[in-house]
């Protein structure tokens, strides 16, 4: 390849490296990340995207990654049978999607459908698993940051339980 | 108290007394709620409303049905009831054809306070027919677009088949410093939006705490948690206002039925700021 | 003050009668004392006594003749400005409406008159006058019901066994709100009633009996007698903060223990005489043609009361009961500016639970004879 071009592309690959470090910053999920941890995790970072209609992430497959969704929207699909998935809830910017990378058997529950385009940052799990075994303060900061991420999911799902805007009619339609 | 201290200046008008009104339009929304557009008629050079108040409206022989009003306040000599089918007068309601005659009486209760946002940021959050009460605040705020700043809707629906006004929706989305965000209980195939309960909207927003106002409307589970979102993103019960139901069958406070604790629905509500009721609402079948 | 000898009771009634009252006073029907048309002294339960206590009441013969030995019995005098039924409005098809009329806001009100109104049941009409007739919204059979209604009020010279006005501030003796009061004085060989106006349609029938001024002692005697009657009532309301004392309570172990006891049969709001809660029910004929809408009396224990579209707000008999107490001695001060209790006793001789609402304020209160 001619070096110009290379030139080019490691000029965008550094560009790359700097914004990521910027969009991994700005992310609500890591809101007030020490600045060694924050380097920590933007060591396996990378810019990823999806197309809209194309799977994020699948049902019973080996979860080594997690995503800050930048832009975009990502359903959560649970497979029921071959011919029925009911989507569940919706994962959206500002909003991280996966958690099973920390906990065993680190295989994802859903499916995770883009229903529009998706920019996200894609952590990789396996090596920040690795991370947190070796320096407990960052394993700490990781489970207490998506311990309030299930929580809160688990709240919103429980609302959706409740079935809240449905009324028992008196009268049969 | 004598009887020469009753209420000297009331006139003896029959707060009970219905008023014949006919239906103008009746227009499904979705399976099972559907708005009546009213001509009020002779009634209508008296009849002014204020948003967040609501009618009894009554069918011949059948009864009546508290209902909100969901028009434009502004545009008082046609009114709208968005009505959720769910019982007897409901469905009464719902077989009463155009040129038709119902009942009419009112208007009733307390208003949102729309003068509190002046010069702030509104936002206002609804949960399935709780949008209809609140339709006529989004005009409102239309019509004097510049007394207020930023307009946040957000509103939550069981499904897709269940979104209110999705027109109306659409064209607000794209007025200046208006952001409408949209989710449902239950998604289907077709739907690319949120999914989720209408407090994990919040998620995407950046509220100027000191500087919003708030109108919730909702299942009362619903509004508890949006009063828990609200104030997670640092608004003071001060700013938070909801609309409250209870089962009415007088609207003047004399039957008794809509108490909640020593508040009347019907009088001193609909519409509440937070902090009146608040005690309130933690109190399990008050 | 003016004395007229009990021998001169008539002339009271006739001095009604004559301008066009329809009277309304205590007379016995079966095993009770209740209220309605009399004509002559003669209707009235004069010798009789009654006995009270949680979930009993008797009649008994008194060894006087005194024409108001008793207190209150199962009915009060709201039926007749809150009748149990009223019909709100007749409808008629017309064409492709329908026409609306109120039957009942042309005819003119009969003119009452009710003999022998007790001191708390004068607060109650009070109390009820602040629901129905002070509000922005006013109800015009009640208005005007109430209005053209004489009042002659009897003080208590006989406390009943459940009656505890004398806590509540209601009673035994009124100080206004009537149009004549009496107070009937034992004497040997000389029953009377010491007797004076609270209006002047009250002061223009006394003008016309044959009344003689009330010395020192009468004064005193009718005094003391309305001191003993005070003296002797065995049941109290702890008042002190209770509004506060219940709103804070909510919770408490009590109100299970009442529910165990309580039927929700809903005497106690029946019997009552401020409780004003109402429902309305709608009929049409059979061709369909013609509708009315009535309202009837309604209580908070039935279990239709709070359905809402999502279900029951208060499915459980001790939220009910709580609801009702609460209301009652807490809310209703908060809503009207008064306790909407005045110690009259009926909820606690009408439960057939006997359940005595001034032993459950003592028992939340965590304190009294009854804790």
């Amino acid at each position: 390849m001619p070096s110009a071009a290379l030139d080019l592309m490691h000029k965008e690959s550094l560009m790359q490296a700097e914004d990521l470090t910027e969009v991994i910053r700005q992310h609500p999920f890591l809101a007030d990340l020490s600045k060694v941890h924050m380097e920590v995790l933007v060591g396996c970072a990378s810019n990823v995207h999806f197309a809209e209609g194309s799977y994020a992430i699948r049902e019973g497959e080996i979860a080594n990654k997690f995503y800050l969704i930048r832009t975009g929207l990502v359903a959560l699909e649970s497979v029921v049978n071959a011919r029925r998935r009911i989507r569940i809830q919706t994962v959206g910017p500002g909003e991280v999607l996966g958690w099973s990378w920390l906990l065993r058997p680190y295989r994802w529950h859903f499916n995770g459908l883009a229903v529009a385009e998706v920019r996200a940052i894609a952590l990789d799990g396996e090596c920040l698993r690795n991370k947190c075994e070796n320096d407990h303060d960052f394993g700490y900061e990781m489970l207490s940051r998506f311990s309030r991420v299930i929580e809160r999911r688990l709240e919103a799902t429980r609302m959706q339980l409740l079935d809240l805007y449905t009324t028992t009619p008196k009268v049969k339609k | 108290m004598t009887h020469d201290a009753l209420h000297p200046a009331v006139e003896l008008a029959d707060p009970l007394l219905v008023h014949p009104v006919t239906i103008k339009k009746m227009t499904w929304e979705t399976d099972d709620t559907f708005t009546l557009d009213i001509n009020l008629g002779e009634v209508a050079q008296d009849y002014t409303f204020r948003p967040g108040q609501f009618n009894m409206l009554y069918v011949f022989g059948l009864g009546e049905a508290a209902i909100s009003i969901s028009s434009d306040a502004a545009e008082p000599g046609t009114i709208a009831h968005t009505i959720h089918r769910v019982g007897t007068v409901t469905t009464g309601l719902a077989q009463v054809k155009r040129g038709e005659m119902i009942g009419l009486r009112g208007p009733y209760g307390s208003s949102w306070p729309i003068d509190a946002a002046r010069g702030k940021d509104v936002c206002i959050v609804a949960g399935g027919i709780g949008l209809a009460p609140l339709r006529p605040v989004v005009y409102a705020l239309f019509r004097e677009r510049k007394a207020y700043e930023r307009i946040i809707l957000l509103y939550g629906a069981r499904s897709p088949m269940d979104l209110l006004f999705r027109v109306e929706l659409e064209e607000w989305s794209k007025e200046h410093n208006v952001e409408v965000l949209v989710t449902v209980d239950r998604g289907d195939s077709s739907w690319k939006g949120h999914i989720g309960v209408v407090t994990t909207l919040f998620s995407y927003l950046k509220i100027d705490a000191r500087a919003t106002v708030a109108y919730v409307c909702g299942p009362e589970t619903m509004m508890k948690y949006t009063i828990d979102e609200l104030e997670r993103r640092g608004l003071h019960e001060d700013q938070v206002y909801l609309s409250m139901e209870r089962n009415m069958k007088c609207a003047v406070g004399f039957c008794g039925h809509c108490q909640y604790g020593p508040e009347f629905i019907c009088k001193d509500g609909p519409v509440f700021k937070l902090p009146r009721i608040r005690p309130l609402l933690e109190k399990k079948e008050l | 003050m003016h004395i007229l000898v009990s021998t001169d009771l008539h002339v009271l009634f006739e001095a009604l009668l004559s301008r066009g009252y329809t009277l309304i006073g205590p007379t016995v029907r079966g095993e009770a004392i209740v209220y309605d048309q009399i004509s002559s002294v003669e209707d009235l339960p004069r010798g009789y006594g009654d006995e009270q206590s949680p979930a009993r009441y008797s009649l008994r013969r008194r060894d006087d003749d005194l024409y108001f030995g008793f207190v209150v019995g199962p009915q009060s005098w709201k039926k007749y400005f809150f009748p149990p039924r009223l019909t709100l409005f007749t409808a008629a098809k017309t064409g492709k409406g329908f026409a609306v009329s109120s039957p009942g806001a042309e005819s003119p009100p009969r003119k009452l008159a009710f003999f022998g109104v007790r001191p708390c049941e004068l607060a109650a009409i009070d109390v009820q006058d602040r629901v129905f007739a002070a509000g922005e919204y006013v109800d015009p059979t009640y208005r005007k019901t109430r209005e053209s209604t004489f009042l002659v009020a009897v003080n208590c010279t006989v406390t009943g066994g459940n009656c505890f006005c004398s806590s509540m501030g209601t009673g035994p003796e009124a100080a206004a709100g009537f149009d004549l009061v009496l107070t009937e004085v034992e004497s040997p060989g000389r029953n009377y009633f010491t007797i004076a106006a609270g209006s002047a349609r009250g002061e223009s029938i006394l003008a016309v009996l044959p009344c003689s001024e009330a010395g020192p002692p009468e004064q005193k005697a009718a005094h003391e007698a309305l001191q003993q009657a005070a003296s002797s009532q065995v049941k109290r309301m702890a008042r002190e903060n209770l509004p506060q004392i219940l709103k804070d309570n909510f919770e408490h172990p009590r109100w299970d223990d009442v529910a165990n006891r309580c039927l929700a049969c809903t005497n106690c709001t029946m019997v009552c005489p401020t409780c004003f809660c109402s429902t309305v029910e709608d009929a049409t004929d059979l061709a369909g043609t013609h509708a009315s809408r009535s309202r009837r009396w309604d209580s908070c224990f039935t279990m239709d009361f709070t359905k809402v579209a999502g279900g029951n707000i208060r499915p459980s008999t001790r939220a009910r009961y709580r609801q009702w107490l609460t209301h009652k001695l807490s809310n209703w001060v908060d809503q009207f500016g008064t306790s909407g209790c005045v110690g009259c006793g009926r909820c606690i001789t009408w439960c057939p639970s006997g359940i005595d609402i001034t032993a459950e304020v003592d028992a939340i209160r965590g304190t009294g004879p009854h804790a």
